[in-house]
């Protein structure tokens, strides 16, 4: 299914159910990794049963150096 | 002598917040925090670039630490609070700096648009340290909306010019009940400490410290010198004498 | 909030001790001081601050010119009624007094302030004994229309009221409003209030902060020296001016230092207060609030009222009466207290004048 991820659009395999499945998809799950899905904020808790859909508009963000 | 300092509920025994931008790399900035002794820290929040290899600041920060994401980037309202709600998300805790900035010459905070990002997210439970331009007024206001902690400028952002704000901070200092935490501008130990001596809760270092020739060694300064000049003012400094000068008696008549 | 929570915590202070354990060195170094806690002006009202009242005053003329220049702004009372419901041992208008009461008609206010207005006088302050029923809102209402055509400020100093019931009258052309707690201990408040709804101490003590809340431009307030220890007595009022000021930026506070005085009760000064302990008192509290005003009553001798001119004080009626219609017809009825300066508004300003001071009949006008 095509998804939209930080702006780009981005093909992923069927079989990614939630978002916790595409960021270990991405390779980010280790990581700390805050996702908004369609303009709303997931907690981290709930990763695991959002359920992802095709032409979902996702961003990722995470934390950088600042002051 | 016990001194400790506390901002929504954490007790923190250094008065030194410091930021983790501009550090030549992570080692770096982690080797920093250590000598530092700093139990708060700043980072920002940004898109992932799906191109390369995700940052992942927040493994090279120590458990301890307690992390204070900024709404960096924001340019209102509305947009510091999506920014803060982003950084909750995380589960790294609700400790916020707001920083909204919509002067892209100067980088001067926008006081009023962080008076209301401050009112929102102090009521949905965030622990706020707004960042601000030294106002009496408007931190009197950032008080009210619920800050935890208010944050005014020693100097614009990254300027390294030292606390040239000072009486409106120290009218701040005297007048605010929540902690006041100097921010920006701080370039040198010295004022680091000398903003400490005023009565000053903390403050907040990171270019003076990510851009010195050894980092790790200049935040071992401003631990120093944070904790040097809080002692001095705990310590009652000295007043200093004015000029005496010779006027004809006011209290004669009492005999 | 209230300052009834600050007033418990003060109140479990050793005041005794802790004035007597100043010493003349701790003295010194608050005098050096730019800015006082709480402590420093503790300091400044020990007995061991008598040594350093010269000192005290050079520094409070220096600041108070500092911070006002060498002005002094000059106002009258305008007494409309002086029916009462309150007993308070005191007061020449408790309730127990009997004297033929009055309330001026409007007519007879607009006499009152035109005899005011010709003195050159354009602040005033409108007193009343305390009963909501002879000076109403209603009342006052009506007043203000005939007094707003002859006065810049009209400030108030009646009974008690509610938050709403200040911001009607602000809504109608009242800036200012004086109310002297008389008396922080609460037990001796109890003694000497004895009736009427005046005995509620709480009401009484926020009511400042009403007046502030509701948008009064300056608040006065003070304790009525002689009722209790004279030292502890100042320390709480400055506390309580600095409580109002730091909760209410857009609010001018200032403090006042009335000194008991003979009346028609039996009622006599518990304690002692001399010039020399009254000029101690106003100056730690100049020093303690460097931006408060600082009135001084008609009920002080005019040499002492001169003397205190250069000390810190920024406010003083002048010509006062304390009798209702009393500048209409001198010697009307029952004064509220005596005065012992009757000199007229055209001497105090020579004198003024003279001491190279600006006399201030009118500071600001309220545009409506």
């Amino acid at each position: 299914m095509f998804i939209q991820v930080n702006g780009k659009k981005d093909e992923v395999p069927e079989s990614l159910h939630t978002i916790a499945d595409l960021l270990s998809h991405y390779g980010l799950d280790k990581k700390v990794v805050i996702v908004e899905q369609n303009g709303v904020i997931i907690d981290k808790t709930t990763h695991s049963e959002t359920l992802l859909t095709a032409d979902d508009q996702l961003e990722f963000v995470h934390f950088v150096g600042g002051g | 002598m016990k001194d400790s300092l506390v901002i929504g509920g954490v007790e923190l025994s250094s008065r030194l917040f410091i930021g983790t931008g501009k550090y030549a790399d992570h080692h770096q900035m982690k080797e920093a925090i250590t000598t530092s002794e700093s139990q708060v820290v700043t980072v920002a929040l940004r898109r992932v670039d799906m191109d390369s290899e995700a940052d992942n600041i927040v493994n090279d920060i120590p458990d301890h630490v307690t992390l204070m994401p900024n709404t960096s980037g924001a340019r209102t309202a509305d947009e510091a609070i999506r920014i803060a709600r982003l950084a909750k998300a995380s589960g790294m805790g609700n400790w916020i700096k707001i920083e909204v900035i919509s002067d892209s010459k100067y980088l001067l905070p926008d006081n009023q648009e962080t008076v209301k990002a401050t009112e929102v997210l102090a009521k949905e439970g965030f622990i706020v340290l707004p960042y601000m331009s030294p106002d009496l007024m408007a931190a009197k206001q950032m008080e009210q909306a619920g800050a935890s902690a208010i944050m005014p400028l020693g100097a614009p952002i990254g300027s390294n010019k030292g606390i040239r704000m000072k009486e409106m901070i120290q009218i701040m200092i005297d007048e605010i009940k929540v902690p006041i935490v100097v921010d920006a501008g701080i370039g040198k130990p010295s004022e680091a400490a000398e903003a400490m001596e005023m009565g000053a809760d903390a403050v907040l270092v990171n270019t003076a410290i990510a851009t010195a020739d050894d980092p790790i060694n200049m935040a071992h300064a401003f631990n120093l010198a944070v904790r040097s000049g809080r002692l001095g003012y705990l310590s009652g400094l000295g007043p200093i004498s004015k000029k005496a000068h010779a006027s004809s008696p006011l209290t004669g008549f009492l005999g | 909030m209230s300052f009834y929570t600050k007033l418990k915590e003060i109140n479990t202070l050793s005041f005794d001790e802790l004035f007597e354990n100043v010493t003349n060195r701790d003295v010194e170094k608050v005098l050096k001081k730019d800015r006082l806690s709480e402590q420093d002006f503790m300091t400044l009202l020990s007995p061991a601050a008598e040594n350093y009242l010269e000192e005290m005053a050079q520094k409070s003329h220096e600041i108070t010119t500092q911070h006002f220049g060498k002005t002094m702004q000059l106002f009258l009372p305008l007494y409309l009624s002086d029916y009462c419901v309150n007993t308070c041992k005191y007061c020449s208008f408790s309730v127990d007094n009997d004297f033929p009461r009055r309330r001026l008609s409007m007519e007879e206010i607009e006499q009152e302030a035109k005899i005011i207005a010709d003195m050159g006088i354009k602040h005033i302050i409108l007193l009343s004994g305390e009963s909501r029923m002879h000076s109403s809102n209603a009342y006052l209402k009506e007043s203000l229309k005939v007094l707003k055509k002859y006065f810049s400020s009209i400030g108030l100093e009646i009974q008690p009221l509610d938050t709403e019931e200040y911001q009607e009258l602000v809504d109608h052309g009242i800036d200012g409003l004086t109310v002297y707690q008389e008396v922080y201990n609460e037990e001796i408040y109890a003694g000497i209030h004895t009736k009427g709804p005046k005995r509620d101490f709480k009401y009484r003590l926020d009511t400042p902060e009403r007046g502030a809340f509701a948008g009064m431009r300056s608040v006065n307030i003070a304790a009525l020296l002689g009722l209790d220890d004279w030292r502890k007595e100042s320390f709480i009022t400055g506390l309580h001016a600095a409580y109002l000021q730091d909760n209410y930026l857009e609010t001018e506070v200032g403090v006042s230092f009335p000194r008991i005085r003979p009346n028609a009760g039996d009622f006599q000064p518990k304690v002692d207060v001399t010039d020399k302990n009254l000029v101690q008192a106003l100056l730690a509290s100049r020093l303690f609030l460097p931006r408060s005003g600082i009135t001084i009553s008609t009920r002080e001798t005019p040499e002492f009222r001169d003397q205190l001119i250069p000390l810190g004080v920024t406010k003083m009626s002048a010509a006062s009466s304390t009798v209702v219609g009393g500048y209409t017809e001198p010697d009307a009825t029952q004064s509220q207290f005596e005065i012992s300066d009757e000199r007229s508004v055209k001497e105090v300003k020579e004198l003024l004048l003279a001491k190279g001071y600006q006399p201030v009949m009118k500071d600001w006008h309220i545009l409506s």
